[in-house]
């Protein structure tokens, strides 16, 4: 078990979300940073979708009641077990009785928690992602309070034994070269244009990409509404209600663009100026209020390319964690049941 | 395309048509079965269908998509049909008596031509187990309220614009009430959460009316 010393109600166990009920209305939800999760996973030898906590309210902090293998990944936050500072992206090993702290992020919005064997709350429609706008999922339905006692699946303590100090991943690694991330103070994603995208005037498509969108306020796993150049239809356009994936950007009568994300509704009925393309989600998930988002336009082949991409990179470090782990003798079992 | 692993099919005309509505859902439940393809969701004369791109090349799904579009055969007569007993007016129904007032009509007459139409679940979406009705009396469209409620409660029976709906949770809406039902629209504790396949019918019956 873990029990939850602090934390804000925004803070929920999360997998890598819900899939096939998209046509009964149920939303995806699961980790805004999908890839942090995974691959925090993939460090302990957990399968990819078990569930961890995720960290967008600070400082968050759990007390751990018997050995347990933990990762923390995504943003990087001053991370302490016990007063033993850690850097980001480390697993190892904690012992009864220690306690995890996770202070403000030096750079991105929300960090994951991989526990050895996942958090165990009971799977709903096949998936133990909290949908905190449904009320059912994940811990109770709800965020986390403090007090709550959380079970964990088995093999908590596995893994990392002989491996004390623990192991880590250079996030440089994971966030790639500086083209794909933009300048300092800014987020570049890649977006396919999406299926109103010729029905925005020539100003509108020039802005959408010229133009730095900052994050406001209203910026939760439902969505992002952005502030920037008001985005004009060249024509009215009435649309019936169509479904729309995480990732779809909006443009609402208001022309601010809202980006829906984890927990956004099945289907809508804004015409859709583009989408950002899956291998950068993630991306969005790390950018906190304030900071400004910059669209560059991609085609589809090289948006499968860099899905390709992140795919054969978490395998390599699947890879790699497997020999730190040293146990070699019990290959990755990726993709199994639990 | 909505990324790289999903594509919207859109046959929407300038008015909603049923007999593509009957194609849309005979699509879905072709291309379910396509290997590479993971979810198909249809919307109101459209169709999204989500995918692996790195299992199915997208040219390749399209020509799938095109394909069973064109030999398909609707089925038009699967569906169930469902009774939702509605108390209307009253505390859970309270735009009942403006609504008609509004439309010059009399209570008893707004709810016998709500109670009269076989209405069908074009799609079920955007909230947990929430049904998109076509079949509304065109005489009973009213434009959503300028200020939505912050709460409608589960299981309002509700019209917004030219749709007839249910509300499966207790959520914000801006469409109006003109009654309540007990019948539960969603359960996620259930293998099939939602209560309505596509296809399926929906009729209304007078359980009471409260003037």
């Amino acid at each position: 078990m873990i029990e939850i010393l602090s934390t804000g109600a925004a803070n929920s166990v999360q997998d890598l979300g819900r899939f096939g009920y998209l046509d009964a209305g149920v939303g995806r939800s699961g980790a805004m940073d999908g890839l942090a999760l995974e691959i925090g996973n993939r460090m302990l030898g957990n399968v990819p979708e078990a569930a961890g906590i995720e960290v967008t309210l600070f400082p968050f902090r759990l007390r751990f009641d018997s050995a347990t293998a933990f990762a923390v990944t995504g943003a990087d936050c001053l991370v302490r077990l016990n007063d033993r500072p850690l850097p980001p992206w480390w697993a190892m090993r904690a012992e009864a009785g220690d306690v995890l702290q996770l202070g403000l992020p030096k750079s991105g919005a929300r960090a994951m928690i991989c526990i050895g064997g996942g958090i165990d709350v009971p799977p709903v429609l096949g998936s133990r992602a909290t949908d905190l706008k449904s009320g059912w999922g994940g811990f109770e339905g709800r965020g986390l309070k403090r007090g709550d006692r959380l079970a964990l699946g088995p093999s908590a303590a596995s893994g990392l034994a002989d491996l004390p100090a623990g192991f880590g991943i250079d996030p440089t690694e994971i966030r790639g070269p500086a083209a794909e991330t933009g300048q300092a103070g800014e987020t570049t994603v890649r977006v396919l244009p999406s299926a109103e995208f010729a029905d925005f005037t020539d100003a509108a498509r020039d802005a959408l990409f010229a133009s730095a969108w900052q994050l406001t306020n209203d910026a939760n796993r439902q969505g992002f509404r952005l502030q920037g150049p008001h985005l004009a239809l060249s024509k009215k356009l009435e649309l019936f209600s169509h479904g729309i994936m995480p990732g779809t950007v909006q443009v609402p009568p208001s022309g601010q663009p809202i980006i829906q994300l984890a927990e956004a509704n099945t289907c809508g009925g804004y015409p859709k100026i583009a989408n950002i393309v899956e291998a950068d989600l993630w991306r969005l998930a790390q950018v906190p209020v304030g900071r400004a988002i910059r669209f560059v336009e991609i085609d589809r082949p090289a948006a499968i390319a860099a899905l390709r991409r992140q795919r054969a990179m978490i395998d390599d470090i699947a890879a790699l964690a497997a020999l730190a782990r040293k146990d070699v003798k019990h290959p990755e079992k990726s993709g199994t049941a639990e | 395309m909505e990324g790289a692993g999903a594509i919207l099919l859109d046959c929407a005309g300038q008015t909603f048509d049923d007999d593509a509505q009957a194609l849309i859902w005979a699509v879905a439940a072709e291309l379910r079965a396509h290997a590479g393809v993971l979810e198909t969701v249809p919307g109101m004369n459209n169709l999204m269908i989500v995918f692996d791109p790195l299992r199915l090349a997208p040219e390749a799904l399209e020509q799938a998509i095109l394909h069973c579009w064109r030999t398909v055969v609707a089925d038009t007569v699967s569906g169930r049909t469902i009774d939702v007993p509605v108390t209307y007016g009253g505390a859970k129904g309270e735009d009942l008596a403006a609504f008609a007032a509004a439309k010059g009509m009399s209570v008893a007459a707004l709810v016998a031509a709500h109670v009269a139409p076989l209405y069908s679940v074009a799609a079920v979406g955007a909230m947990p187990g929430f049904v998109y009705l076509s079949g509304l009396d065109p005489r009973l469209a009213m434009p959503r309220r300028a200020n939505p409620r912050m709460k409608v409660e589960e299981g309002s029976v509700i019209i917004g614009g030219a749709q007839a709906g249910i509300m499966p949770l207790t959520a914000p809406s801006g469409w109006h009430i003109l009654g309540h039902t007990d019948f539960s629209l969603f359960d996620p504790m259930k293998d099939q959460p939602a209560a309505f396949r596509p296809g399926d019918r929906i009729r209304f019956t007078v359980r009471e009316i409260i003037a």
